[in-house]
C-alpha cells in the first residue's frame, strides 16, 4: 500500500475530534477562540490542554458565547494571526451573523463543525440540518467522511483558506464521527508545519484619489485600512458579486492543495470534489455526504453480488458546489438517488437533491432523481433501508408518478 | 459623487473601504459654522475633544482651529465651551 | 388631474422626508391617492437624502422609483452647484418645476445649474425664512409653499392639516406661516419654450 512510502507516519487511536485538534496543533494556529458546545467540546478541550501543557505557542480565547468565538477568531485573523475555532448545531447558529462578516471581509478562517441536528426539541445527535442551513453563507464546505479525513481536511482547509481568501468549514458528523475512536495515521510535526508554512499576507491595491496604494490587507496601524464600511445599493451589489466569483474560482486552489497533501500524506482523495465508488458500469447511484456513504459502499457489494448494476457517489466539497462535474458524472445514469440528511421546510426536497436536480436540468440525458431525507436527529440508516431506496431508483423510470421525494426510516 | 463607479473586478478585495472620509467635503452641509472669540480662549481643548466629526485641529497648546471644510456645524463645541468663545454664525 | 410625480432632494436633518410625508398625507385628506417614499443614503445628520411623492386621482399601481419627475424640490442650497447639477434635473420633465432653496434670483439659479429653458425655475430664501419662523433650519414645509405658489396642487387648507399632523399645536402653527411667507416671497422665471410631450 502507499501507505508505506510515508512510513514516518504514526498511527494513532483518536476520535474524529481529537483527530481535528491534533492537526490544529501541527498547523502554526495563533489563536484558537472558541465555546465548548456538544459534540465538538473535545476538540477544543484538547486544543487548550496542549496550550495549558505548553505544547503549542498558541492564543487560546475562552468566550462567553459562539457569537463572540467567531468574533473573536475574526479579528484575530484580520491582524494577521492564523486563526480556528470550532462549534456544532446551535453553536453554529449562533454564529449566524458573523458566518456573513468572516466570509464577506474575506478573512481565511478554519472552523470545524461537527454536524449535528438543530433544536427544538434538543438532540444530540448528528444530521446535516447546522452545516446546511450556512450554505449560503459564503463559507467553503468540506464534509469528511472518517477522523483520518477530519485530520487531513483540517490541515489542507488552512492552505485552501489561505490562497482563496475565504473562510473554510471542515464538518464531521457528530458522535459518527467526533466520538468514535480509529486509527489515525499523523503525519510528523514538521512535515504539517512546513506544508502550511507561515500564513502569508496578501497585499491589495487601493484606488484612491491620489492614487494606487498598495497595503497589506490586514488591520495593521502603519496602513491603516477599514473592514466592513457602510455599503449601500451603489457598491453593495458588485461587492457582492466579486465575492461570489472568488467563491466560484476555488475550485482549482482545492485540488491543488489536495494534490501537495497527496505528496506528503498519500492521501490526495482524488478526484477530490466527489469520489466514485463502482460507477464505471452502473445504471443508477445513489449520491450523498460525509460517513453515511461508507454504509452505502457496502450495500453497493452487496447489490453488485446479485447483480445489480448500482453505484455510489460520495460528495466531499458542497461549496462551491461543483454543478458542471456533477453534470458530467452524473448524465450517465438513468437514475440518481439523493441521501439528504437534512430537511429544508417547506422545499420541494433537501438542499443536495435541490442542487443536484438543479444541476441536471441542463443534463441532455436528464437522469431521473429521487430524494431520500434520512437520519434527523441521529436516526440510523440500516443497510437494508439503503438497499431499499437501490432497488426503488432501478424501477423510478418505469413509474413517472413516482414520488420524488421520500423519508428514509421514519415511522408513518 | 464624481469618481467613477468602479466595477467588481476593479474593487479591492474584502469590500475595504478605499474613500477616506477626509475626501467629503462635508462643510458644505453646515448652516451655521463656529466662529472662535481667541481672547475668551482658554485653550483647555474641550472643542476639540468633543467634536463628533474630528473637525479641529489643535496642537496642545495654541486656540484650537475647526477645519470649516469639515464641520457639518452641528454646534456641540459651542455648547460645551466654558467660557462661550464660540459662536455659531450663518454660513 | 394627471398623475404627477415629484422628487425631493436635502439633506438628513432638513426633513425631505417629513416634508414628503406631509405632502402626502394631504393630498389623501384632500380626496386624492398619494405616495411618500424615501431613498436612504447614510443615514446620518447631512448626508445627501432623496424623496418621492406620487399624486393622482386614481389609485397609484407603480412602487418603482421616480426617473422622470414632473417637481423637483432641492431643500438645500448647498446642493445648487454645478457638480450635483445632473442629479438633480435628472429626468425632469420639459414643462416641469424646479423649486429650489436659494436666496438667490431663479434666473441666477437657472445659470448655476445650466438648467434647461424648459422647466420654471421658483426660488425662495426658505432656510432665512425657517430659521426666522421656525426657529430652526428645517426648510421643507417653507418649501412646500413654494410648491403651492407654483402649482395650485392642493388647497392651502390640507397642507395646514398635513403639517398639524405631523407637529400639532404651536411648532405646526409655525411651520403653516413658514409656508405662508414662502407662497408670497416664491419668486419664478418662467419657462422659455415648453413643449408639451
Amino acid at each position: 500500500m502507499a501507505v508505506q512510502k510515508y512510513g514516518e507516519q504514526t498511527v494513532m487511536a483518536l476520535n474524529g475530534d481529537e483527530a481535528v485538534a491534533w492537526a490544529v496543533k501541527q498547523s502554526n494556529v495563533d489563536v484558537v477562540a472558541a465555546y465548548p458546545i456538544t459534540p465538538q467540546t473535545i476538540i477544543v478541550e484538547r486544543i487548550s490542554e496542549f496550550v495549558h501543557n505548553g505544547e503549542v505557542d498558541m492564543e487560546f480565547i475562552r468566550v462567553e458565547s459562539e457569537h463572540s468565538a467567531l468574533s473573536a477568531s475574526w479579528g484575530a485573523s484580520l491582524a494577521g494571526a492564523r486563526a480556528f475555532t470550532a462549534t456544532a448545531a446551535n453553536g453554529l447558529a449562533l454564529m449566524w451573523e458573523i458566518l456573513y462578516i468572516v466570509s464577506s471581509t474575506r478573512v481565511p478562517l478554519v472552523m470545524a463543525v461537527v454536524n449535528r441536528a438543530l433544536s427544538a426539541p434538543i438532540n444530540i445527535h448528528n444530521d446535516h440540518s447546522d452545516t446546511m442551513g450556512a450554505r449560503d453563507s459564503g463559507w467553503i464546505q468540506l464534509y469528511s467522511e472518517d477522523a483520518q479525513e477530519a485530520y487531513d481536511n483540517t490541515i489542507m482547509a488552512f492552505k485552501i483558506a489561505e490562497e482563496a481568501m475565504l473562510p473554510v468549514m471542515v464538518t464531521l458528523d457528530g458522535f459518527t464521527i467526533s466520538h468514535t475512536l480509529q486509527n489515525v495515521s499523523v503525519l510528523p510535526d514538521e512535515v504539517v508545519s512546513n506544508f502550511v508554512g507561515e500564513r502569508k499576507i496578501p497585499r491589495i491595491k487601493i484606488p484612491t484619489i491620489y492614487g494606487e496604494k498598495e497595503v497589506p490587507f490586514m488591520l495593521n496601524p502603519k496602513y491603516p485600512i477599514t473592514f466592513g464600511p457602510l455599503d449601500l445599493y451603489d457598491y453593495y451589489f458588485e461587492h457582492k458579486v466579486q465575492q461570489n466569483e472568488a467563491m466560484k474560482a476555488t475550485p482549482p486552489i482545492i485540488e491543488k492543495v489536495h494534490k501537495e497533501y497527496g505528496e506528503i500524506s498519500g492521501r490526495s482523495y482524488e478526484p477530490v470534489h466527489m469520489i466514485p465508488y463502482k460507477t464505471e458500469d452502473a445504471d443508477v447511484v445513489i449520491i450523498g455526504l460525509s460517513s453515511t456513504m461508507s454504509v452505502v459502499r457496502k450495500v453497493v457489494d452487496q447489490l453488485r453480488e446479485e447483480g445489480k448494476k448500482v453505484g455510489a457517489i460520495r460528495l466531499r466539497v458542497f461549496r462551491p458546489f461543483p454543478a458542471e462535474m456533477l453534470r458530467k458524472e452524473l448524465s450517465n445514469f438513468s437514475t440518481v438517488g439523493v441521501l439528504d440528511r437534512c430537511i429544508s421546510f417547506g422545499a420541494e426536497g433537501g438542499p443536495l437533491f435541490l442542487e443536484i436536480r438543479s444541476a441536471l436540468y441542463s443534463s441532455p440525458s436528464k437522469p431521473a432523481t429521487v430524494n431520500y431525507i434520512y437520519g434527523l436527529g441521529g436516526r440510523e440508516l440500516p443497510p437494508k433501508l439503503i438497499a431499499k431506496a437501490f432497488n426503488e431508483i432501478l424501477e423510478v423510470r418505469a413509474e413517472p408518478g413516482t414520488p420524488i421525494v421520500k423519508y428514509l426510516g421514519v415511522r408513518e | 459623487m464624481s469618481t467613477p463607479m468602479l466595477g467588481w473586478k476593479e474593487l479591492p478585495m474584502g469590500a475595504v473601504a478605499f474613500i477616506s472620509s477626509k475626501e467629503y467635503p462635508t462643510g458644505e452641509w453646515a448652516v451655521f459654522q463656529p466662529k472662535i472669540d481667541e481672547s475668551k480662549c482658554i485653550k483647555c481643548g474641550l472643542c476639540w475633544m468633543y467634536c463628533p466629526d474630528s473637525a479641529y485641529r489643535w496642537d496642545g497648546e495654541n486656540v484650537p482651529v475647526p477645519s470649516l471644510e469639515h464641520c457639518k456645524g452641528c454646534g456641540i463645541c459651542a455648547t460645551e465651551c466654558p467660557t462661550k468663545a464660540i459662536e455659531m454664525v450663518r454660513v | 388631474m394627471p398623475l404627477i410625480e415629484i422628487r425631493w432632494h436635502g439633506r438628513g436633518g432638513q426633513g425631505v422626508w417629513s416634508g414628503s410625508a406631509v405632502l402626502a398625507y394631504s393630498a389623501i385628506k384632500a380626496g386624492k391617492y398619494a405616495q411618500s417614499f424615501p431613498q436612504f443614503g447614510p443615514e446620518r445628520l447631512g448626508g445627501p437624502v432623496t424623496a418621492y411623492n406620487r399624486i393622482d386621482d386614481k389609485p397609484i399601481v407603480d412602487r418603482g422609483p421616480i426617473y422622470e419627475p414632473d417637481i423637483v424640490i432641492v431643500i438645500d442650497p448647498s446642493l445648487l452647484k454645478p457638480r450635483y447639477a445632473s442629479s438633480i434635473l435628472s429626468g425632469l420633465k420639459s414643462g416641469g418645476y424646479l423649486l429650489v432653496n436659494s436666496d438667490k434670483d431663479p434666473a441666477e439659479v437657472r445659470r448655476d445649474l445650466n438648467a434647461p429653458e424648459n422647466i420654471s425655475v421658483w426660488s425662495v430664501d426658505a432656510t432665512s425664512i425657517a430659521l426666522e419662523e421656525i426657529g430652526r433650519a428645517s426648510p421643507n414645509t417653507t418649501m412646500l409653499g413654494v410648491l403651492l405658489a407654483a402649482t395650485n396642487l392642493l388647497p392651502t387648507e390640507y397642507l395646514e392639516q398635513g403639517i398639524l399632523w405631523r407637529w400639532p399645536g404651536s411648532v405646526g402653527e409655525k411651520n403653516i406661516n413658514a409656508l405662508k411667507r414662502a407662497m408670497k416671497e416664491a419668486r419664478v422665471d418662467p419657462a422659455k419654450e415648453v413643449v408639451k410631450v
